[in-house]
């Protein structure tokens, strides 16, 4: 057997190598495989590709990735569950701490409370941002979080209905159906009023049962409305029993009410946009609180728990009620969920503990304020319809684009050949609303680049 | 000695005081503020409209950094020491695949972008789907599922939907599962819609065959299986096994909890499997932070690609493409296209080692468990039930030592932080008493090796000399033993700072 020297591999060398073995008592690592049938051996090399040197492997990537059109190389205007803020140095050096990003999950309580605590400040903030009593230490995304939620509501209830708006982004929709379909969940849609945006009061009304375990609504929407009306969802939901979901932005709790308040019993969020950059969609942050025990012991995942060490003389942080969870209760845990983003969790506690009170009110400020920039500028274009919804907005707007089919499609193909990236389109998925595109603008989007969005999409569309 | 660091560092709520701030968010300018008008606060529904400020600490940015920097100091990882925790794979995190990981192209890049601007990504998770197909034996990898419990449930979910196709699915419901199996598989299985089944292990520690045949049949959904098993045992039987629950119309499910045992020795394809799952975070090295992030990719045989989920990355001989064509796809796991900043560093990974090198982790790391495994055997009172061969891992029992001293697996985990090492995994799986799972990954030198071996020879001595230090441990950490009764019992849970107790 050749053996192989590599700088991961201490003990691959050929001199440690057969000290190990003699130790064992064998003569090869052969013997150490030999009770594994010949059939299943693979005897050959695999066929992946091998570069000697670490430089060559970075430069290789670097390579790859260099072909990547990145928003730090043009102005993009995509939002719809990933944002683009900027996440501040010490965040970034927070999350680079290796003691934290090479830990496992924290099983040994006294040699990990860095993690737990951490972990239980995150817990704390979110509850208090959103007015829950409980909040876990993180799901893996927004939209796993709300397949999670769905399940948890229904196993409070002991009913099998749950209510999402139209407007509900498609991919989370689809994440949604995978939790509830095999549970007998079954899923149903209210509208959202044509006009303002915002949901349709009385469509959502008649849908709301005694077989409706939740009804599910996200401020801002999908389409970035402000809907007073959801504040009264909590109310119509509980004269029937049933619990109220509410999906908030992290960032939009600087300046927004706390879901809690208006009634709320769970709240979910995707918590990318305070943790961590974009990364293709992922890895995100999947947030999940609730209000009272009965709940909060259907909580899915890991919480932390602040308590003693066990002469009481110390303040210490461990992880709790566990009998939730599926390593002690197996196939009747609340969920599978094992590995989540904790990373994330600690990241998004350094980053509200900067940004405090005043700083995350001013960063919704100034998101408010770009988005009604961008709105305002755009609607002076000949042809285009923006805000396409009355309603308000906070940081994504839809805009409608007066012209044949393809109109939309053309502006973003010669948007981008002119250094910059349009909303999403939402011809496919909400034909209802002609060519039509969702636009985000967060703070990171200058005023330089919003108008030349403008100058730009008047300029292609009179072509 | 090991001490670790203690700075009784406080909550950040209790270094907060009213005008402290951490960070300038950027501000709108000047026009945008013009044409905006003076009320921009108008714009957002009184009924939406937050009282005040939001509770948050008023910290310093140096408060922050030197709060969290402490907290980090508080907490054992990797690049500390040892971590021999069993069925987790607690390896070394090459520094290359972090490097790579920070890169703007990478980071901000935004998952709706037009193909035409993401190329570079687009081929990179292309070439790793082709790559871990081949590692693993298998036709196509789908990588969203963002971890192990992900990439089950997206098995489960495939197996729902091969069913269906064929009709079967209504009397196919029942999921088979080993007793020494991961809580995860279990989970999985129950929350796809599946009713478990478990199949006991023999006298050997590997599935009873008995058992198995007589559980498989009709009702037989698939099996859940892990190989080599959780105690390190490799089911020498696979190919018997996988007959039995095809003969019996099920599909073979494995969970590659435990791959790094035969990386590049063994394709799960190639002992039958159907579906399978990579944990990126162990086997490939990505860090784990301190219970995630993590990638589960699954990779299926030809003819299940058709129930995989969209989107997969296509190639048309020109372009990389999303591609949605997949008619019977049983949909989307996560919202977008998994882990990617995982993916990029295990593809990193396995550029770094190639096909020998891969080879050589597995070797690797099962020539290191041997040798804890026969050290420990030769020098303690630990004993090891079942099979002596084992890969990655070994579980021992400390029944022997706790019949004699009364002291348990639990204290000699707590004593072993004391000397800077994590313990191993104890009171898993199951079907061991008092039981101590190590795995011993391929990153640790032979001198980290002799430290974990001498650390169980001091606590079997100990157990003997003075249990009292054992049961008291640890004694070296930054708080001493935890009161975890205490932590879940309803009249003192604390989930959150500001309201010390629930209700109720």
């Amino acid at each position: 057997m050749a053996t192989f020297d590599h700088p991961f591999l201490p003990n691959a060398g050929a001199p440690i190598r057969k000290m190990m073995l003699d130790a064992i008592g064998v003569a090869s690592i052969d013997e150490l495989y030999s009770d594994i049938p010949t059939q299943v051996r693979t005897n050959r090399p695999l066929k992946v590709d091998w570069l000697p040197s670490e430089q060559e492997v970075k430069s290789h990537v670097e390579r790859m990735l260099a072909e990547n059109k990145s928003a730090a190389d043009i102005p993009v205007f995509l939002g719809a569950g990933i944002y683009n803020h900027y996440l501040p140095a010490a965040v970034k050096a927070i999350l680079a701490r290796t003691e934290f990003q090479t830990s496992y999950t924290p099983y040994q309580a006294e040699i990990s409370q860095g993690i737990l605590q951490s972990l239980f400040e995150f817990q704390s903030m979110i509850a208090d941002l959103t007015q829950m009593d409980a909040v876990n230490s993180s799901l893996y995304d927004g939209s796993t979080a709300l397949g999670e939620a769905a399940r948890m509501a229904c196993r409070a209830t002991g009913r099998k209905k749950i209510l999402v708006p139209h407007s509900l982004h498609p991919a989370k929709f689809s994440v949604l159906k995978n939790y509830a379909e095999p549970a007998g969940i079954g899923l149903e849609t209210f509208n959202y009023d044509k006009g303002t945006g915002g949901l349709d009061s009385a469509d959502l009304q008649s849908k709301v049962d005694r077989d409706t375990a939740a009804v599910y609504c996200e401020v801002p929407s999908f389409f970035g409305i402000l809907d007073p009306e959801v504040a009264n969802v909590p109310s119509i939901c509980h004269l029937k029993g049933a619990l109220s979901i509410v999906g908030f932005d992290p960032v939009s709790l600087g300046g927004l009410k706390p879901p809690g308040e208006y009634g709320s019993d769970i709240v979910i969020a995707e918590g990318q946009s305070i943790s961590t950059e974009m990364n293709f969609g992922g890895p995100a942050l999947g947030i999940i609180g609730c209000r009272g025990e009965n709940l909060i012991r259907q909580l899915p995942g890991r919480l932390i728990g602040m308590t003693t060490t066990l002469d009481g003389k110390e303040r210490a942080f461990s992880m709790v009620l566990q009998t939730r969870e599926q390593h002690i209760r197996r196939e009747k845990a609340t969920s599978n969920i094992c590995t989540n983003e904790a990373l994330f969790a600690i990241g998004a506690a350094a980053y509200l503990s900067l940004l405090g009170p005043q700083g995350l009110r001013q960063l919704f400020e100034s998101i408010l304020v770009k988005t009604n920039y961008a709105i305002k500028m755009l609607s002076e274009i000949p042809g285009v319809v923006v805000p396409r919804f009355i309603g308000p907005h906070y940081q994504e707007f839809v805009v409608s684009f007066k012209g044949a089919k393809g109109t939309l499609a053309r502006l973003n193909k010669s948007l981008l050949s002119h250094g910059v990236h349009g909303g999403k389109s939402l011809v496919k998925d909400f034909p209802e609303l002609g060519e039509s595109a969702l636009f985000c603008v967060t703070e990171v989007h200058s005023t330089e680049a919003i108008d030349k969005l403008r100058l730009l999409t008047e300029k292609l569309l009179g072509a | 000695m090991f001490h670790q660091a203690k700075w009784d560092e406080p909550l950040i709520i209790e270094r907060s005081a009213s005008g402290k701030k951490g960070h300038n968010p950027a501000r709108p300018s000047d026009i945008e503020r013009k044409i905006v008008g003076p009320e921009p606060w108008n714009n957002v529904p009184r009924t939406l409209l937050r009282n005040g400020v939001p509770p948050l600490p008023q910290v310093s940015e140096p408060e922050v950094v030197r709060h969290y920097t402490r907290l980090s100091q508080e907490n054992f990882a990797v690049d500390l020491g040892i971590y021999p925790l069993g069925s987790c794979t607690m390896k070394y995190n090459p520094k290359v695949s972090e490097a790579i990981a920070q890169n703007p192209k990478l980071e901000k890049i935004h998952p709706e972008q037009d193909e035409s601007t993401v190329q570079g990504i687009l081929a990179l998770l292309h070439r790793l789907d082709e790559f871990l197909a081949e590692i693993t034996g298998m036709s196509r990898m789908s990588l969203q599922p963002v971890a192990g419990a992900a990439g089950e449930y997206l098995g489960a979910l495939i197996m729902r939907a091969y069913h269906k196709s064929k009709g079967e699915f209504e009397q196919r419901r029942e999921m088979i599962i080993p007793d020494s199996a991961h809580g995860t598989n279990p989970a999985s299985a129950a929350m796809a819609g599946f009713n478990v089944v478990v199949v006991p292990s023999n006298s050997e520690g590997m599935v009873d065959l008995d058992a198995l045949r007589k559980v498989a049949g009709p009702r037989t959904a698939g099996l859940m299986i892990t190989n080599p098993n959780t105690l390190g045992i490799f089911e020498k039987n696979v190919l018997k096994i996988a007959e039995a629950v095809h003969d019996a119309g099920g599909l073979l499910y494995y969970d590659g909890a435990n791959f790094n045992a035969i990386l590049g020795k063994v394709r799960p394809g190639d002992m039958g499997f159907d579906i399978v799952h990579l944990n990126l975070h162990k086997t490939f090295a990505t860090p784990h932070g301190g219970g995630g992030p993590g990638a589960g990719p699954v990779g299926v045989r030809k003819d299940l690609e058709r129930f995989l989920p969209v989107p997969l990355v296509g190639f048309d001989g020109e372009k990389y493409f999303f591609d949605y064509d997949i008619p019977q796809s049983v949909g989307k796991v996560t919202a977008f296209h998994g882990n990617i900043g995982v993916l990029v560093r295990a593809y990193a990974y396995i550029l770094s080692l190639g096909p020998d090198g891969l080879k050589a982790v597995a070797e690797t790391a099962v020539l290191n468990t041997n040798y804890v495994l026969a050290k420990v055997l030769e020098r303690t009172k630990f004993e090891l039930p079942l099979s002596k061969r084992r890969k990655h891992e070994f579980v021992l029992s400390a029944r022997k030592i706790n019949e004699q001293t009364g002291v348990r697996a639990l204290d000699i985990g707590k004593r072993m932080l004391d000397w800077g090492l994590h313990s191993p995994t104890v009171y898993f799986p199951q079907i061991v008493e008092e039981a101590m799972m190590v795995e011993a990954p391929e990153t640790e030198s032979l001198r980290d090796l002799d430290e974990l071996v001498e650390a169980f020879v001091q606590a079997g001595k100990e157990a003997e000399t003075d249990p009292e230090k054992l049961r008291s441990a640890p004694h070296h950490t930054s708080v001493g033993r935890i009161d975890e009764v205490k932590a879940s019992h309803p009249k003192t849970l604390t989930l959150r700072w500001s309201n010390p107790k629930l209700s109720g």
